[in-house]
């Protein structure tokens, strides 16, 4: 069977593109390939104008920022609108489906967390992504009341920021086990003490790495 | 001494009935390292037959075609640590699968494999298998309870209920076919194994084939309350792997739980003859009322021999389709081997048939007659062993309450009202 | 509309309620060694008797922090990992993976690397279904169809080995398109394998679909309206038997799904046996468009212009597809270096689980193992 994936071999350079078959051993050898002038810069957001944009700017005004990324669109939201804005994305806007509820680690930032929701809705066929910004420690109203789903989606933010969600039902760890320490989606989160730690306490040797 | 041993030999009853206690442990003997086997070549014949439902080839490496893959598993259970759970009720956890296997194999003792061919001709024949087959389902409950883990104790708890359900069914359509060993001129039924063959000799029909379809229906209830009292798929909701891990024997191992295995297997074999016995003439070869000509016994008697001739037959070519590399020059003589043992017996049934047949009330004659009765036997219990097999290449698992619904919503009323309905043509008939 | 909330956590036994018949509760542990719960999941289970009063599913035996080990790799280097999530459907984890990085990216792959993925990513779908009825019909205690599907699951990996030299975690697509060139012979692989399967899905439709045991095992259990479904995030085709006629291959085509022509099977009932029936016939339609697939594939080129080092720009995207389990989505945040500084992975079998709950209240032992089969869950992809 081997002799057949001959198929490196025939892939024939396409148009000036010289190597796309021995990309990888490229990449590795020679890390610092010239990257293309154009690719860094790329595109950036442009603000987002819809008629759902309109009427919920000039309910909120400036706690509400709207922009699109590549045709994504998203709502940066101020912490204290969240609740309010979520719920009447489900019920005026028909945003019935809450795709994921993740967060983002910034730690240089005063405001460490970016909570998002990415939402999506059947009726429309239009995903948008909520988004807001928090600090370390502060705590965050829980949306399984509106989406249940959030519920898992929420325990694990919580257990991998430790993002804490007000009202949830049940906030606890749900990937780690219950005693651990830290974590681990945290930029300061150290995996080689937590390594090192395991190691000398479980196996009561030096960490090899 | 001698004398009472060869003075049963010309007797025409069980040893039980003629009172010979040597024969009757004789019988015993045979009888239990018969089903024994018989488990053994049961256990190898559902794998390699369930292996080839499901495309694969199942046991292929110990022996020829696997063939000693039971007696290396037998092995490997028997050297197992012997495993007790610290929070086991000890004593209880291990008496529990003797319980079981007592009951499967003490139900032999009255299975007539012939008009003679069996330990005793009980009275209450057919009462007394019922009882004690059911007598099994203690070792089970036992077993789940001394495990002290939940599993068990919840496939103890369905196996218990639904045992005892089914056997309504069961004791129901058995009734019916003792309600038929009555249709004679007397009017006189009879609980005694043997008794219903001979009533079904007397009356020329098998109870299956008795007032088209009654008993037909009664044997069709008894042939599925039978697979749901032996805990078989599609019922074995006692051991479902899929939902209790293994039911009650979870946390059995090694002998004990090859003794729990023994006794579901010896169970199936029992019941199979229940079945077998009740509906399907027992010992009797097919058409005895009409092709009864003496020609025709011999051409009958010629069968077991065939059998054995033609698996005689399967196994040399086994022989010739083996790979002809080195590494399999054991295995293909093995094979060989037991190719010529298979062809052996065939010859010498052959000749016994050839020789019975010359010699009326001879030792041979009668040697030739019990081969004849026990093998006609065998065969029908084979084919519901395979049925068994079958079944549980097909079905999926019934669900526990789906089980109870069809034991006493459908199995129980149809069995009710084929019992009154058989009592009545019986009435109109007579 | 107010849906079932899962309340998964109430299993204290203080509360329980006192029926005219006082009786333990049973707590079982199902799992994480069970041959029922596909892997390492296990489910505390309340009963009565054999009635399902409540679960908890504990999850996290095979975490394997996949989401921080993307932070710490290129974007190359990341692309393997993907396989080892949803390791039955590695292809299409792959095929999000590349999908999001290049959208991040701003680049396109290919017409033929697109075609390439489509028939791969529907030939894996074909073989994570195949693979879900096998144990499911296992979990319901139907021996045979398992020996069946794997049998014919094999003509795929076979496949995927002369293509790319594994059969499990293929890592079969790179960023910008494909590696490999389809083999000599590929196409011709491919339509042998279409007309080797076609009659085999009969065949495992003969052994289950009037199957009378198979019916009254699966219908009614495990119900979940279209609702229900909706509010607990459950996608793929246990939200499609429900009623809810939605695809994203249809809905946000990617790839090349837009030029072929297929239909999204949905169910009425919502019960288990509706998404057997629309699994079944997904298996069929994704045959059709495997079909069209090779035989439109274009000439030209494999893999599009990307740098040797990829480093997309500063931003974030989310991009998902539909996945064998469901939406399977990638939200992957940019900050310009060649490592990602934050991936999330949408996985659907994580999200679906959470119906467990709601699904299995009420019935009995039985069928939370026929439940859990029927989610299709891969725990290397709930706990990741």
């Amino acid at each position: 069977m081997a002799e057949e994936v001959k198929s490196p071999a025939p892939p024939p350079p396409p148009e000036g593109e010289k190597k796309p078959a021995a990309e990888k051993p490229a990449a590795a050898a020679a890390p610092v390939a010239p990257a293309k002038p154009a690719a860094p810069a790329g595109p950036v957001p442009v603000p987002w104008t819809s008629p759902l944009v309109e009427k919920y700017r000039s309910q909120y005004g400036s706690g509400l920022d709207a922009q699109t990324y590549l045709g994504q669109n998203y709502l940066t939201v101020d912490r204290s609108l969240i609740p309010d804005i979520l719920r009447l994305l489900r019920d005026e806007e028909q945003f019935d489906y809450c795709v994921d509820i993740t967060a983002v680690h910034y730690p240089k930032r005063e405001k460490q967390f970016d909570v998002l929701w990415i939402l999506y809705s059947f009726p429309r066929n239009e995903r948008v992504r909520v988004k807001t910004q928090i600090a370390d420690g502060a705590s965050i109203p829980s949306s399984v009341p509106i989406w249940p789903t959030a519920n898992w989606l929420e325990r694990e933010v919580y257990d991998m920021f430790g993002i804490k969600f007000d009202g949830h039902p049940d906030l606890k760890r749900i990937l780690l086990p219950d005693g651990w320490k830290g974590h681990p989606l945290r930029k300061d989160y150290g995996i080689l003490q937590q390594d090192q730690e395991w190691v000398q306490i479980n196996l009561g040797i030096e960490s090899g790495q | 001494m001698p004398n009472f041993v060869m003075s049963y030999l010309g007797s025409t009853v069980t040893p039980g009935e003629a009172g010979n206690q040597f024969w009757a442990l004789i019988y015993v003997l045979i009888i239990f390292t018969g089903v024994s086997v018989a488990v053994i070549a049961m256990n190898w014949i559902e794998r390699k037959a369930l292996a080839h439902f499901q495309v694969r080839l199942g046991p292929m490496r110990v022996g020829p075609h696997g063939l000693l893959q039971p007696f290396a598993d037998a092995l490997k259970l028997m050297l197992k640590e012997d495993i007790i759970p610290a929070a086991a009720d000890q004593f209880v956890f291990w008496v529990a699968p003797l319980i079981g296997l007592l009951a499967a194999f003490t139900v032999y003792t009255v299975i007539p494999f012939g008009p003679s061919q069996a330990v005793s001709d009980m009275n209450i024949g057919i009462l007394f298998m019922l009882g004690v087959s059911s007598l099994g389902v203690l070792g089970i409950v036992v077993a789940g309870w001394a495990s002290n883990s939940h599993y068990p104790l919840i496939g103890a708890l369905r196996s218990s209920a639904q045992m005892v359900s089914y056997e309504v069914a069961m004791g129901l359509a058995v009734v019916s076919a003792v309600l038929m060993t009555s249709m004679n001129e007397k009017g006189t039924g009879t609980l005694s194994m043997i008794g219903i063959v001979q009533a079904q000799q007397q009356q020329g029909v098998w109870f299956i084939f008795k007032f088209f379809p009654l008993g037909f229906i009664a044997f069709v209830i008894f042939s599925i309350a039978m697979i749901a009292e032996t805990n078989r798929a599609p019922f074995d909701m006692a051991e479902a792997e899929s939902e209790l891990t293994a039911g009650y024997h979870t946390e059995y191992s090694g002998l004990r739980w090859s003794l729990f295995m023994l006794a579901e297997y010896a169970a199936m074999i029992a019941v199979s003859s229940i079945a077998v016995t009740l509906w399907l003439g027992g010992w009797m070869r097919p058409f005895a009322n009409l092709l009864h000509a003496p020609a025709w016994d011999f051409i009958f008697s010629l069968f077991p021999g065939l059998t054995f001739g033609s698996l005689a037959a399967i196994a040399f070519v086994g022989v010739t389709r083996m790979p002809a590399h080195s590494f399999f020059k054991i295995q293909r003589i093995g094979l060989a081997v037991f190719a010529a043992l298979l062809g052996f017996i065939a010859l010498l049934l052959l000749a016994i048939a050839i020789v019975g047949r010359s010699a009326d009330a001879s030792l041979a004659a009668r040697f030739n007659e019990g081969i004849d009765y026990v093998y006609w036997f065998v065969l029908k219990v084979a084919v519901f062993m395979y049925l068994f097999i079958w079944y549980r290449a097909t079905w999926p698992r019934y669900r526990f309450d789906q089980l109870m619904r069809i034991g006493w919503k459908v199995l129980l009323p149809i069995s009710l009202g084929v019992l009154v309905v058989t009592a009545i043509v019986g009435v109109i008939v007579s | 509309m107010s849906p079932r909330t899962n309340d998964s956590a109430n299993l204290d036994l203080e509360t329980r309620e006192k029926p005219y018949l006082d009786s333990n509760e049973l707590i079982i542990n199902m799992g994480p060694q069970h041959p029922a719960t596909h892997g390492v999941l296990r489910v505390i289970l309340k009963l009565d008797g054999e009635k399902v009063l409540g679960t908890e599913c504990v999850i996290g035996y095979l975490h394997r922090g996949v989401e921080k080990i993307a932070e710490n790799r290129t974007y190359t280097m990341f692309n393997p990992y993907v396989d080892r999530m949803d390791y039955v459907a590695a292809v299409s984890n792959g095929l999000g993976y590349c999908e999001a990085v290049e959208k991040l990216m701003n680049v396109e792959a290919p017409a033929r690397a697109k075609y390439i993925r489509v028939i791969l990513t529907e030939l894996n779908r074909i073989a994570s279904h195949q693979l879900w009825l096998g144990t499911h019909a296992l979990d319901i205690g139907a021996m045979t169809p398992l020996f069946y599907t794997f049998r014919d699951r094999e003509e795929i990996l076979k496949i995927f080995e002369k293509y790319c030299g594994a059969r499990l975690t293929t890592h079969a697509f790179r960023i910008g398109g494909c590696q490999y060139e389809t083999y000599a012979g590929f196409e011709k692989d491919v339509k042998n394998f279409l007309s080797f399967v076609a009659p085999k899905i009969d065949e495992y439709e003969t052994l289950l679909t009037t199957n009378r045991i198979w019916l009254e095992r699966t219908k009614n259990v495990g119900v979940i309206s279209a609702a229900d479904a909706i509010a607990l995030g459950v996608t793929g085709p246990v939200l499609r038997a429900s009623g809810v006629k939605w695809d994203l291959r249809k809905a946000q085509p990617y790839a090349a799904y837009s030029e072929f022509d297929f239909e999204i099977p949905i169910g009425t009932n919502g019960d288990t046996y509706d998404r057997y029936l629309v699994r079944m016939a997904e298996i069929r339609q994704s045959l059709r468009i495997i079909e069209q697939a090779v035989n439109g594939i274009p000439e030209g080129p494999i893999m599009a212009k990307v740098p040797k080092v990829i480093k997309p720009p500063v931003g974030e995207i989310y991009h998902s597809i539909e996945a064998p389990k469901g939406e399977l989505g990638y939200f992957i945040v940019s900050d310009g270096s060649t490592q990602p500084y934050r991936l999330r992975v949408r996985p659907p079998s994580f999200v679906n689980l959470q119906a467990l709950d709601v699904m299995v209240r009420g019935l009995l032992v039985a069928d939370v193992v026929a439940v859990i089969g029927t989610l299709d869950i891969v725990l290397g992809e709930v706990d990741r």
